[in-house]
Parts: structure tokens; C-alpha cells; sequence
């Protein structure tokens, strides 16, 4: 075109350009390049691999070191694939706060109004983000959940006392540990488009995860009891035991339950993203 | 070409912008101006599609913003308050955009190269100066090629070099056809800058009219600076004619509603002496500052002209 010849200006090169049109498999890929980009993205996400991948092993190893020293109960209550996966806990806390910082993060600085002026029919920002956090979540946690589990076990041949992948529900355990991270992530994307806020968004996420459990233990054993097995952090941390704790869901049952809480976050999140002004 | 029709936004009790219609037409600059507050920023909000307006519609080109689907081949806009994360390089944040449309790489590099970015394109925003900032958020606007660009404040924090440059490319961008419409609390950039003016105040519509017909209409109602010896008896003369008479110094006045012409007849049939009669050149500063003082604070008067009367009613309503 007229860009190359004689009068390669500003404005004919401005003229050149392609055309676009705006499709969820694009909106996709900018979000892709927009959660690498960003320097507190890779860093929460290398804490949540360290913590899930390094947390158990070395739980294994204080354990196998103090071997001799514990009791014979102690010993016949170990729990080889649950300590194996320990990193989940603090895992859960890098995922979470991640999660509500990838959408509340852009209505602190504004960037929501980039976003939503790109692709202003919104809702493909919104599943664009979730399905990118949830894939590279659920990739890095498989990944760091296997190294964790394959790791302890190998400390744990010390003492003979590790078990394979193919014992009771340890592959079950560790793709679980996956899936209810990258479920948890989806979740915590939710709550932050409807917080909208940082702070906030993680502050209902601790609340919802880390403080009801506290305030349900509290409760007459016989309410607390009846409550607990619903909590979204007893029913989606069910796929992750190998042995379940009491009063728990069965693990699927209680997965689907966790998922279930996360669909009724996100479709509300998607009804407000729509309406509300940003 | 933009279109506004009878357009309001309430948050809550408060009424940013009412009853607000006009049009901004393509190939050339269109200013938009008002005082800080007047819903400026507001009414771009709800021409982009951020805000939902209360009732009425604005559309580009015939559609709403909401319904295009390359909307950054359509509408490049930059808004006043950042829109950028601050952790993320401009030249990443540019590429996310991009990405959405799928324009390529080399877009982005001929933006960042067109605003002078280049050296710091690759620097995280949060480092940017004000000036830089600006730049990015004008090449955000130009990533798609628009027919439409709308700029809220584009020359805040701007060095005058800066300063310089976006008047020639905005100039420039009305020139190929299309249509710009920018905002500014500064009439003074307004004059230097854009054909046509929209004015608002208090969410409303002061006046739609061209940069020179503002200023025409303006210095109708420019003072008259008479010095006398005799200022006294001169004001009482005037006085019988109904108009407006001030006076910050000892036998000076300043006449506002009256002709030169008028005043010397009426001082040469009083017999009053007369030392100086000026006609004051008013500045687009001034007519701006005059028209916006008005929905401000003043309050019912009978004047002739309908922008006026709409402007005293703001004032009763306040």
C-alpha cells in the first residue's frame, strides 16, 4: 500500500492496519498475555507450586526424622498420602488470593474500563478469565501435586511406609488436590467481579474458607455437626483426603457440591458484570 | 459522527448529566467543555458503554457501543481516569488489546512508536510519568485505526512539546474524516484545538455552537471600560438604561450592556468629560468563564437569549 512509497508518513501507516473483530478464542489469548504479564501473578503462582509441591515432602521428611520418637498409635495413624499432599492448605491461600486479585486488581487500577472498552459485550472477559486461570491452575497444581506425592513417598520408603499411586485413593487424592484448586481459583475469580475490590474479595474468600469452618466449630457439636459436611471448605477439600476427616461428604459428593457453590458465584458475577457500571 | 439524544444519569439522588442531547460530526475537532463536575467524563462513560445512562441513548455512527464488533476499529477512546494496570508493561498492555481484535504485534510496535514510547514501552506503567501515561492511553485509542476518537483531558500533564504534538495529531485525524471529540476544562486548548464546541454545565447543555460564534456571542456582552473624571454622575446617567455598572477603581467603570457608541452619546449629552472609552476585548477564556460562572452561581435575570434563560434556571434549581 501507500505506506511504502514515497510519503511513508504517521497517517498512511495508520490507515494500513488489518481489521479485527473481537471472538472469545482472542479475548482468550489477551488474557493469556495479560496474567503472564504481570509480576504478582508469577509470583503467587510460583508460591502456590512451592507450597504444593514442597510443603509434604517436607512434612515427610520431619516425620521420618522423628520416626523412632513417636508413639505406636502415632505411627498406625499415619497417613502417607494425606501428609504426602499437605501443601494444599497453604497452596489453597496463593490460588485464592490470586483468583480475586486477577479481576479485582483491574477495578483498582482502573483497567476493567480497557478491557470492558475492547470487548464490550463483557462476558467474554469474564469466562476469558476463568478459563486461563483455571487451565494454568489446574496444570501447575497436577503437576506440583504428583511431584509432592511422588517426592513424599520416596522419603517415606525410610521407613516403609510409603505407598504407590496405585494404593486406595491416592491417585484420586492427588488429582484431586488439582481439581479442587483450580475449582477454588474459579471461585475466588468470581468473588472478586463481585466485590470489585481487593481487600474485600479477599477477605470473603478467608471468610468463607478459613473463618466459617472456625465459627461452625464453635456451635453446639450437634448443629455444628449437621452444618459442617456443607461448608465449602469441608465439601471441596473432600477429593483431596485420602482418609476422610469426620462429618465429610463423600469425596465426589462433596466435590460436586463445591462445584455447585462455584457455578452460583459465577453466574452471579456474570449478572452483575453485565449490568453494573465500571 | 456521535449522537447524544436526551441522555441522564443519576447516580443515586445525584444528577450528573440531564437531559443532555447534541451531536459531534466527523472531520473536525469537536471540544468539549465545561467546568470540573460538569459531567463531562460521565456522559463519555456513557457514550463508550461503561456507564448505562439513566434514560436515553447515545450511539457512534448509528450503533451503540455496546453493539460493535470490532469496537476498537470503531471507537479509540481514552479516558480521563487511568485505565491501565500499573504492574504491566505499556507495551503488554497494548498487546492484550490488541489481542482481543487480533491485530498484530507490529500494530502495537507502530503505536508505541507513533506516541514516541519506544524506549519505555517495555517498563511497567506504574513508573510513568503523567505525561507518559497520556501517551499510552492515546495509543491505546489509535491501536484500531478509529473513525472515532474520544479523549477526556488528553493534554493534562502534558509538556507544551507534548502539548503541541496532540493538537497536530488531532488536527490531523479530523482532517482524514474523522470524527474527534475531546474534552477539556481548559478553554483556552479548546480554542487552539477544536472547531466546534459543546458546553455543558451541571450536566446540562450551555451551548452547541461553533468556537467563533461562541466568542462572537461572548463579546456582545464584553464591558465597556470608561474613564472619567465625572464617573459618578456618568453612572447615574447609564444607570437610567438598565444595565450593568461596576467599579474596582476610583473614576473608572465597567460597563457591561451598553455600546461604546451608546455611552459616549449618553456622556456627551449629560455633558460628562471623558477620559477613556475602551471596548474590552474578551478572550475565550473569559466567555467561557462568564458562560460557566453563570451556571454556577447566578440566578434568575431576564435576558433575551434561551442559552441564558437555561443557564439562570440551573442557577434557581441549585
Amino acid at each position: 500500500m501507500s505506506a511504502t512509497a514515497a510519503d511513508p508518513s504517521a497517517a498512511d501507516r495508520v490507515r494500513a492496519i488489518p481489521r479485527g473483530r473481537v471472538t472469545q478464542a482472542r479475548v482468550l489469548h489477551a488474557e493469556w498475555t495479560k496474567l503472564w504479564s504481570l509480576r504478582s501473578t508469577r509470583w503467587s503462582l510460583l508460591a502456590a507450586v512451592v507450597a504444593m509441591a514442597g510443603l509434604g515432602v517436607l512434612i515427610a521428611a520431619v516425620q521420618m526424622s522423628r520416626w523412632s520418637h513417636l508413639t505406636l498409635q502415632d505411627r498406625l495413624d499415619f497417613k502417607p498420602i494425606d501428609t504426602s499432599l499437605g501443601g494444599v492448605n497453604l497452596a489453597q491461600l496463593a490460588i485464592g488470593v490470586l483468583g480475586v486479585l486477577i479481576i479485582s486488581g483491574e477495578y483498582s487500577t482502573g483497567m476493567i474500563r480497557s478491557s470492558v472498552m475492547a470487548v464490550p459485550r463483557r462476558l467474554p472477559v469474564l469466562w476469558a478469565k476463568i478459563g486461563v486461570f483455571a487451565t494454568v491452575t489446574f496444570v501447575l497444581m497436577l503437576v506440583s501435586s504428583l511431584v509432592a506425592f511422588l517426592g513424599s513417598q520416596a522419603i517415606l520408603t525410610s521407613h516403609h511406609v510409603n505407598v504407590g499411586l496405585g494404593a486406595p485413593h491416592a491417585l484420586r487424592a492427588v488429582v484431586g488436590t488439582a481439581l479442587f484448586l483450580t475449582v477454588l481459583g474459579v471461585l475466588c475469580v468470581a468473588i472478586g467481579s463481585l466485590v470489585r475490590n481487593s481487600a474485600g474479595g479477599i477477605s470473603a474468600f478467608v471468610g468463607l474458607l478459613f473463618v466459617l469452618p472456625g465459627i461452625v466449630s464453635i456451635l453446639p457439636s450437634s448443629i455444628g455437626q449437621s452444618i459442617r459436611p456443607y461448608l465449602p471448605s469441608s465439601a471441596g477439600t473432600a477429593i483431596t483426603q485420602a482418609v476422610p476427616e469426620a462429618h465429610t461428604l463423600a469425596p465426589w459428593a462433596g466435590f460436586a457440591l463445591f462445584c455447585g457453590y462455584t457455578a452460583v458465584t459465577v453466574a452471579a458475577a456474570a449478572f452483575m458484570f453485565r449490568r453494573r457500571d465500571v | 459522527m456521535i449522537q447524544v439524544r436526551n441522555v441522564t444519569k443519576r447516580y443515586g439522588e445525584k444528577v450528573a448529566v440531564d437531559d443532555l442531547s447534541f451531536a459531534v460530526p466527523a472531520g473536525i475537532v469537536t471540544g468539549f467543555l465545561g467546568p470540573n463536575g460538569a459531567g463531562k467524563s460521565t456522559t463519555m462513560r456513557l457514550i463508550l458503554g461503561l456507564d448505562a445512562p439513566t434514560s436515553g441513548s447515545a450511539t457512534i455512527n448509528g450503533k451503540a457501543y455496546r453493539e460493535f464488533d470490532a469496537p476498537l476499529n470503531e471507537v479509540g477512546a481514552m479516558l480521563e481516569a487511568r485505565a491501565i494496570h500499573t504492574g504491566r508493561s505499556g507495551y503488554h498492555h497494548l498487546l492484550a488489546l490488541a489481542q482481543t481484535h487480533g491485530l498484530p504485534r507490529t500494530r502495537v510496535d507502530e503505536v508505541i512508536e507513533l506516541v514516541g514510547l519506544g524506549e519505555v514501552a517495555r517498563k511497567r506503567v506504574g513508573g510513568f510519568s503523567l505525561g507518559m501515561g497520556q501517551r499510552l492511553g492515546i495509543a491505546a485509542a489509535l491501536l484500531g485505526d478509529p473513525e472515532t476518537v474520544i479523549l477526556d483531558e488528553p493534554v493534562n500533564g502534558l509538556d507544551p512539546e507534548g502539548i503541541r504534538w496532540i493538537r497536530t495529531l488531532l488536527k490531523r485525524l479530523a482532517s482524514e474524516g474523522r470524527t474527534v471529540f475531546l474534552s477539556s476544562h481548559l478553554m483556552s486548548e479548546m480554542a487552539q484545538t477544536a472547531e466546534h464546541l459543546v458546553v455543558v454545565g451541571r450536566g446540562r447543555l450551555i451551548a452547541d455552537t461553533t468556537v467563533a460564534e461562541f466568542v462572537g456571542r461572548a463579546s456582545a456582552d464584553a464591558p465597556v471600560r470608561v474613564r472619567s473624571p465625572q464617573a459618578t454622575a456618568l453612572a447615574e446617567a447609564l444607570a437610567d438604561e438598565g444595565v450593568a455598572i461596576a467599579s474596582e477603581e476610583r473614576g473608572v467603570l465597567e460597563v457591561r450592556g451598553l455600546s461604546a457608541e451608546r455611552i459616549g452619546e449618553a456622556a456627551s449629552a449629560g455633558g460628562i468629560v471623558l477620559h477613556e472609552l475602551t471596548p474590552l476585548q474578551v478572550s475565550l477564556e473569559d466567555a467561557f468563564m462568564h458562560l460557566t460562572h453563570d451556571a454556577v452561581e447566578y440566578h434568575a435575570s431576564a435576558t433575551a437569549d434561551p442559552a441564558d434563560a437555561s443557564v439562570a434556571e440551573l442557577g434557581a434549581v441549585a
